[in-house]
């Protein structure tokens, strides 16, 4: 039988689905949930991983000691992983993170940026850690670009490369022509890491799996930046029907999302229109909240917001564009009226 | 005017060739040598070009020049803490193109002047550093900023090997300025990097947690700073004004290039280059009536 390692995000992801406020605590909680289920890897902290609390991302209810303090003391087999975006988060952050005994790091790039991570990647190879090189918006490079990217990461000593579609803007031809350009470049296992804008994150998931992805992300409820990621559940239960063994129970993981997640959710994880437009145009998932509230404060739509992002190639972090751009449209529509 | 200052640019990547092209256009310099570590080098190709000396000997080069005033080291934060003590030695003043921060930070609209004659290494941060400290200093001299963030955007083909292999010191020196410098009690900057094409304009996103009941003259004081900046970096311009938001007030700013070297898409270049040119023409009229 097939083997897929799954990696969870619902501790760090699934933070934007709830503007980065959940307790430590309740991660704690969930944590638990996670590893009682088998879930290998958790992934936790503020959205924009570490050092993304702060006012361009929204500040986390809690700082990264703290969630990683009441994570990893919680699971008792699961390994406690972290996102580092360099640009936001530092090889300072890293250390204060490795107090706490995580195990991996994820160092996220845009997709065409990979050099930016080669300091972090070797930090942590350094020290121990396994590094994973995480290529963002990865809709926005064609597959030989992705598989240039990819041989950077291998080069920099990662151990696993993925491609991360932060818009939840491909379709699944899109993906396999992606995994199987990297699969093809480079011998390192290959993730893939969706999100649902259209409707497409299991199915995307799938069509990655089928090109050689082994490593693949997901989340409880599906919880995430913009429509959400693959919801994690609803993906052991396709992959245990095609034969993959994923080291999850089934029964145990739907308990976590009945018991533990939805009572904490703000706002039910669906393909609201803006999100349905943030997959249409290609823009960052986590956009979603700050394009709703600056369409609020400005008196413009939203979606024409997130399909000018989309137009003017912002990649993952953006979030301050969001406000000129509001600026702009709430000053073209003042001039035609 | 008396003498021109002899001056040295070590590391002839994005930055060093950019602000070679604005030295040679200065009264007050005379660009005796461009030094890097690489033959292959498209910078020294340049600078041979314009008929400038050149060294594959790094800081060997530059301390062989003879009677050298002022070097400026445009190379990375690593290898500037090796070059400062060497050029302190030499007795040449250094201005640090790095994150490296071995010198005081200086902003030329700012602290200039109080770090004349003290030191023989001041440091310019950061672009991003150059572009947001003014504003977040010309807040905090109106009312006490809690917290200072910036996020600075570059176009990816402005961003060389050095900016990228250095990006943590980039963050947490910005980081230090806008408290050190700008006046803020704590502060945060994020880089971000946008591979567009064409490619984007650096833009800078300030914001600072304050009382914003004075906004009106936050906003009076940022465009007397503006004004001063655009002194020595005409591309400077605030994009949004300062607003209030809350808890918080929000600016952006924009610099477009003077397109010397790189097209003015890197406005990155171009302030921390037009900063440096700023300082050595300062260095030179204080040295001249210092050591007539």
């Amino acid at each position: 039988m097939k083997t897929i390692r799954i990696i969870d995000v619902t501790l760090r992801d699934g933070m934007h689905a709830v503007s980065h406020q959940l307790t430590p605590e309740q991660m704690a909680q969930i944590a638990v949930g996670l590893d009682k289920a088998g879930v290998g890897t958790i992934e936790v902290g503020h959205g924009d991983g570490l050092g993304g609390s702060s006012l361009q991302y929204g500040f986390a209810r809690a700082t990264d000691k703290e969630y990683l303090a009441a994570t990893s003391k919680s699971v008792k087999n699961a390994k406690i992983d972290v996102l580092l975006i360099p640009g936001i988060g530092t090889i300072e952050d890293l250390e204060e993170a490795m107090e706490y005994g995580i195990k991996t790091v994820r160092v996220a790039t845009h997709v065409t940026e990979a050099d930016v991570g080669a300091q972090h990647i070797d930090f942590a190879k350094k020290h121990g850690l396994e590094a994973i090189g995480f290529l963002m918006m990865s809709h926005m490079a064609p597959p030989e670009k992705i598989a240039e990217q990819a041989k950077l990461f291998e080069s920099y000593g990662a151990d696993v490369v993925y491609v991360t579609d932060s818009a939840g803007a491909m379709v699944p031809k899109e993906v396999k022509a992606r995994i199987t350009a990297v699969r093809e470049a480079i011998s390192l296992p290959i993730g893939f890491h969706a999100h649902n804008n259209l409707g497409l994150a299991v199915g995307n998931t799938l069509a990655a799996i089928e090109a050689g992805a082994t490593v693949v992300d997901g989340t409880v409820r599906g919880l995430g930046a913009g429509a959400g990621n693959t919801q994690l559940e609803v993906l052991v239960a396709v992959l245990k029907r095609l034969g993959y063994e994923t080291g999850i129970d089934l029964y145990s993981i739907m308990d976590v999302g009945e018991q533990l997640v939805d009572p904490i959710l703000q706002r039910p994880q669906i393909i609201s229109n803006a999100a349905l437009a943030i997959g249409y145009a290609g823009a960052y998932g986590s956009f979603l909240l700050h394009a709703q509230r600056a369409a609020e404060k400005f008196g413009v739509d939203a979606r024409d917001i997130l399909i000018e992002m989309g137009r003017r190639k912002t990649v993952g972090g953006q979030e301050d564009l969001i406000i000129d751009v509001a600026i702009d449209l709430a000053n073209a529509k003042q001039s035609r009226n | 005017m008396g003498k021109k200052l002899r001056s040295a640019i070590l590391g002839p990547g994005n930055i060093g060739i950019d602000l070679m092209i604005k030295l040679l256009r200065s009264s007050y310099h005379e660009v005796v040598l461009v030094s890097g570590i690489d033959p292959q080098s498209e910078g020294l190709k340049i600078a041979k070009s314009k008929g400038i000396a050149t060294s594959i000997e790094g800081i060997n080069g530059v301390l062989a020049v003879a009677d050298l005033d002022i070097c400026f080291d445009a190379t990375g934060a690593r290898t500037h803490l090796q070059h400062a003590p060497l050029l302190k030695e030499a007795r040449v003043f250094a201005v640090d193109l790095t994150p490296a921060a071995v010198g005081p930070y200086v902003v030329p609209s700012v602290n200039l002047e109080q770090n004349l004659g003290t030191t023989m290494n001041v440091n310019l941060i950061t672009c991003g550093g150059q572009a947001t400290v003014p504003i977040v200093h010309a807040i905090s001299r109106i009312v006490p900023v809690s917290y200072a963030e910036i996020v600075a955007t570059i176009s990816s083909r402005s961003a060389g090997p050095g900016t990228r292999a250095n990006i943590d010191e980039f963050t947490e020196t910005t980081r230090n300025a806008l408290v050190a410098v700008g006046g803020a009690e704590k502060a945060k900057a994020i880089i971000i990097l946008n591979p567009a094409d064409p490619p984007v304009l650096m833009r800078n996103t300030i914001y600072a947690k304050c009382d914003t009941s004075k906004i009106d003259d936050i906003v009076k004081s940022v465009n007397g700073i503006v004004a001063l900046v655009q002194q020595y970096v005409p591309g400077y311009r605030l994009k949004v004004a300062p607003y209030a938001d809350g808890e918080r007030v929000v600016a952006m700013v924009e610099v477009v290039g003077a397109g010397d070297y790189l097209p003015t898409y890197s406005g990155n270049l171009d302030i921390i280059t037009s900063a440096a040119v700023a300082v050595g023409e300062r260095y030179a009229q204080y040295k001249e009536k210092v050591v007539p």
